[in-house]
């Protein structure tokens, strides 16, 4: 098989087979890390703040132990002292003390949920009875809960230690201040037409896996642990486990268990170090189950932002100058997404003038994790929406616009290379193509918008192995936790390279002893980098059938050729075998064959997406329906076409629900108030129409099969693409997410005050 | 959640008998959608849980055309939405029983349940109000009914007093040229709980309002019949105007919070126009009977 093309006829790729984990997970068989149990097994439950900031002036647990049936009581006096550093971590910093204040409260808590003490009793009632014995002295601050409060003079500081890259030795809430400039903003502005200038405010939201955090920690005698969980990086809960605990990461071996969705919040840990300091404690296997509230409560969302974006453009519709400003709540620890955001937020159009200046700010709000294009979705919003202004400004068709000042081959991302071989056109292209943007929309109060999307995707390092069974078939062993249908993905790679049908192929995921280090699942990267182990391991197994076979006919490696699974040799009638009639002879030609490969994947294809979306707006009630939703996404290459389009769908719900409802909503006190799924509203299946999805096929040259990484980009364009429908519909241009009906109510009935107000003042 | 005793009574005389033996540290429970979730997230403790769904005379669901309704304090939602006698008699409280949760969730919860969990957001509440619904109550005192508008004192707190059980409810039959009709906004289409609901009966003399009454979810402490509101069509032809008037008066009547599901502003608005909307659907509807 001819590498590097991805014009060659496949057979497995681009294909759409079953999912191997399909039946475990429709028969209720496969195991979620809440399904563990061990004999002797206690059960975990964690103390969580009432306050938002506050000092621990006390803990006493002397009741709580006493109550029959508890077995241990961990507090942060259990933790060693974590070193104040930054680790790179998988696709994140990270600051080993910080991640211990966050699993334990120190000194302090910095938000409602903050965990403070764990207890390990033989039930869940008992674990849960404790909790309210233990008392806790608190003496209460003020909460800082947005970025205005945290940077105005005199803010309550929340890390005493947090210095920033600008104001020397003084206590800040500031963690860092990134900037990223090209050519002469001023002249640019000066040589706009119109400049369109906005500030937008994003609401905090979270990620909404269904599936809660949760970990069993098995300590044994001999100093070596096992942390059974759900999670999208194995490696990472091991080396920040071992950060945390002070363990050896070779003490420590995590076992992945199926995942009941992450979407980049399953990218750290919280209960795991827990799990396994109860199970020091007690001698016993450890289980932890957040609740829903929990999860809420003391997981990683993503941050609330506020972003001015103030644009330029030429009469004809060029885009000459952007200056943007934006910053981004990290949470109670430093470590937003805001750089991201900040290099996404204007990268799929070229401007030849633009200044960039990004903040990260603590506020007693969680710790923020990943979540899909980290950063992106609230930057694209705020950017999105101004270029869809400009584009009106300029009289010309938004996507024509898009399309007008497109980034493409060769031209310079954000922090200087070249562009590669990309497809942000060709998603354009294929929206405006689209049967959907093509329809009318007719009816009142409805409104059209579109928004495109940018997202880096990440390469980092895989390991693979594809084993070739006795009968001829093959397993293939990755350590990338399957959050998506990767699993399918690498069988599918796997089986192409050895010219096997795919449902002789097993992939599992393994844990981190079994196999060689795999960073996270995250940044789009499992098909892409993974899947370029896979693609290198089976290789690896088909140069080891040559020599076998070679060995067989007293040939050379370099006179048997390998086709579709068939091992011929050169030249004269000796007959074909195939890798099932060759197995049999695996033992006397030098033993099993096992493929293997370790990657740290470069050329990375970054990932677009451009989406259009239809709205009805109730001008009474504020309330939006979504009536028509079309994404064109660039994949690449789609190995498994009906995962590409989930990803797309996905990402695209997850991205209405941010626009239309979902917010953090915390009180004055700074306490979270909608702790479920009530009043955390994700969108229901009756809340979406079905999502149309066009995949773009615009190879990557980086990877041999022309894969990009299609998980993250599709959540980036809805947002500010149903606040350009909106707009359409009701003439409000919406500036906050979520664009909720007590929101965009007030904003119609303002505008349509405005309006009267401009009717009778001209009647006048 | 902590370890809680559980009692499933076959009699009335055995579930007052419990309750009254364990006071106040006894709630009865029917479905169990509202105490459970409230018991797991500590915003309600009890000690005992008495499951009423075995006493047969909670779960009667009987209509006589001259007696009215007799609606089983037990009777699950689904019972009600599946019922062509409740969706042709009783059109509005069908579609609140029909509104509240999933399909799963309308298998396990009452009406009953949903007016002693003493929400001001209970949607079947202002459909029952304003159909004239009063509920049967037994304890150990014997025998009471109450108006169903006076049911709910205040948040999560009702008039049943230690040991008594809300028995059935009892709501008259329609009169001629009437009917009822409920409208809840939410902001999404399903799974949610009312931000504002309203419920309205209305019959008609003509194209006249010959009686008239109007219920609110959400908008106060308790579910509220809005008098004014009726008062300001009765008598009328249901036309903009009238409607208007009674979606202000029906605004009046609202003594709305801020909260993670509205402004009091945003309600407000809500109350009027939902009020508007719902007179004109039962006004349709009661043209038809």
């Amino acid at each position: 098989m001819a590498a590097s093309t991805t014009t060659g006829d496949f057979k497995v790729i681009g294909t759409r087979p079953i999912r191997p984990d399909g039946v475990d997970k429709v028969t209720g068989r496969a195991k979620f890390g809440a399904d563990y149990a061990f004999p002797g097994m206690l059960h975990g439950k964690v103390l969580r703040s009432p306050h938002a900031h506050a000092i621990i002036k006390s803990i006493k647990i002397d009741k709580a132990l006493k109550l029959p049936g508890v077995k241990a009581i961990v507090t942060s006096k259990d933790l060693p002292d974590a070193e104040n550093m930054l680790e790179q971590s998988g696709e994140l910093t990270v600051n080993p003390m910080h991640l211990s204040m966050n699993i334990l409260a120190h000194d302090k808590v910095l938000y409602d949920g903050h965990a403070i003490a764990a207890v390990a009793a033989t039930s869940p009632h008992i674990a849960e009875e404790a909790l309210r014995l233990i008392e806790v002295e608190y003496e209460v601050l003020p909460p800082v809960m947005t970025v205005e409060a945290a940077t105005k003079p005199g803010a309550p500081i929340l890390l005493k230690d947090l210095r920033n890259n600008e104001e020397g030795d003084k206590p800040t809430n500031v963690a860092q201040h990134y900037q990223f400039k090209r050519g002469d903003v001023a002249a640019g502005f000066k040589a706009a037409d119109y400049v369109v200038e906005r500030e937008f405010n994003t609401a905090m939201v979270h990620q909404g896996y269904i599936e809660p955090h949760n970990a069993v920690g098995i300590y044994n005698s001999d100093g070596q642990a096992t942390i059974y969980c759900s999670t999208q990086g194995a490696f990472d809960v091991r080396s920040l486990s071992a950060h945390v605990l002070g363990m050896p990461v070779g003490k420590i071996k995590v076992v992945p268990a199926e995942i009941g969705g992450g979407f980049g919040g399953k990218t750290t840990i919280y209960l795991e170090p827990l799990s396994v300091l109860l199970s020091k404690k007690t001698g016993a296997p450890v289980k932890l189950v957040m609740s829903r509230a929990e999860v809420l409560r003391a997981s990683g969302p993503t941050p609330g932002a506020k972003i001015k974006v103030k644009m330029g453009a030429t009469r004809d519709g060029k885009l000459v100058a952007a200056e943007i400003w934006m910053a981004y709540q990290a949470g109670a620890f430093p470590g937003s997404p805001v750089a991201a955001g900040a290099l996404c937020i204007i990268a799929p159009y070229t401007v030849e003038n633009f200044q960039i200046d990004a903040y990260d700010v603590v506020v007693n709000r969680p710790k923020t994790a990943s979540y899909r294009a980290p950063g992106t979705t609230q930057a694209a919003f705020a950017s999105e929406t101004v270029i869809d202004e400009l584009a009106e400004k300029c009289g010309i068709d938004p996507i024509d616009f898009r399309i007008k000042n497109a980034v493409k081959e060769g031209a310079p991302q954000i922090m200087g290379p070249p562009f590669k071989r990309i497809g942000f056109i060709q998603t354009c292209e294929a929206i405006k193509n689209s049967a959907h943007y093509k329809s009318k929309l007719t009816g009142k109060f409805r409104g059209r918008g579109v928004a495109s999307g940018f997202w880096f995707n990440a390469g980092m390092q895989s390991s693979a192995m594809v084993n070739i069974h006795t009968d001829g078939t093959a397993s293939v062993v990755t350590g990338s936790p399957d959050i998506g249908g990767s699993r399918a993905s690498m069988a599918m790679i796997a089986a192409e390279v050895l010219g096997l049908p795919v449902t002789d192929v097993r992939p599992i995921t393994a844990d981190t002893d079994s196999i060689g280090h795999t960073d996270v699942t995250a940044g789009s990267r499992v098909t892409f980098a993974t899947g370029m182990a896979v693609y290198e391991a089976a290789k690896d197994a088909v140069r080891q059938l040559i020599e076998r076979a070679a060995k067989v006919w007293e040939k050379k490696p370099d006179e048997v050729e390998f086709r579709d699974g068939i091992l011929h040799a050169k030249g004269d009638g000796v007959p074909p075998i195939s890798i099932k009639q060759l197995a049999p002879r695996f033992p006397r030609t030098g033993g099993p064959i096992t493929g293997r490969a370790s990657v740290n994947a470069r050329g990375v294809g970054p990932g677009f997406a451009t989406t259009v979306v239809d709205v009805e707006v109730d001008p009474d009630t504020g309330k939006v329906q979504i009536l028509r939703c079309t994404i064109a996404q660039d994949a690449g290459k789609a190995i498994h076409p009906s995962y590409v389009e989930g990803q797309m769908q996905g990402g695209t719900a997850q991205g209405i629900g941010w626009a239309l409802n979902e917010e953090y909503f915390y009180d004055d006190k700074g306490t979270l108030r909608n702790t479920g799924f009530l009043d955390y509203r994700i969108p229901t299946c009756l809340d979406l129409p079905m999502i149309e999805t066009i995949i773009v096929e615009e190879p990557n040259p980086g990877h041999p099969l022309g894969v990009r990484g299609v998980g993250e980009v599709s959540i980036v364009p809805p947002v500010a693409a149903v606040a350009n429908a909106i707009y359409r519909a009701v003439g409000v241009r919406m500036t906050q997410t979520p664009m909720s009906p007590p929101k965009l109510l007030k904003a119609i009935l303002k505008h349509r005050g405005a309006t009267t107000t401009q009717h009778s003042a001209a009647a006048d | 959640m902590h370890a809680i005793n559980y009692d499933a009574p076959t009699t009335l005389d055995q579930a007052v008998s419990i309750l009254k033996t364990h006071g106040e540290n006894a709630r009865p429970f029917c479905g169990g959608t509202d105490i459970i979730i409230q018991l797991r997230a500590g915003v309600r403790r009890t000690e005992h849980l008495v499951d009423v769904k075995k006493i047969k005379e909670l779960q009667v669901l009987s209509f006589d055309a001259k007696k009215g309704l007799r609606l089983g304090a037990a009777v699950p939602c689904i019972e009600i939405s599946e019922s062509d006698v409740m969706r042709r008699h009783y059109p509005g409280l069908t579609e609140a029983a029909h509104l509240i949760g999933s399909l799963q969730i309308q298998n396990r919860a009452s009406v009953g349940g949903n007016l002693c969990n003493g929400s001001p957001a209970a949607d079947t509440t202002p459909a029952l109000i304003v159909l004239g619904a009063r509920a049967r109550i037994v304890g150990p005192n014997g025998e009471r009914e109450v108006p169903v508008e006076a049911f709910v004192v205040s948040p999560g707190r009702t008039v049943l007093k230690p040991g008594e059980l809300l028995v059935e409810l009892l709501v008259p039959a329609p009169a001629p040229h009437s009917s009822d009709a409920y409208l809840r906004f939410i902001p999404r289409n399903e799974m949610d709980i009312a931000v504002v609901g309203v419920g309205a009966a209305v019959t008609l003399d003509g194209d006249k309002v010959k009686a008239a009454r109007i219920a609110l979810a959400a908008v106060g402490p308790t579910p509220i019949l809005a008098s004014k509101a009726a008062d300001a069509i009765i008598g009328m032809k249901l036309d903009d105007a009238a409607l208007e008037a009674a979606g202000r008066a029906a605004s009046a009547a609202c003594s709305p919070i801020d909260d993670m599901r509205g402004t009091a502003e945003f309600r407000l608005h809500i109350t009027a126009v939902l009020t508007r909307r719902v007179l004109s659907i039962a006004a349709e509807r009661a043209k038809k009977n």
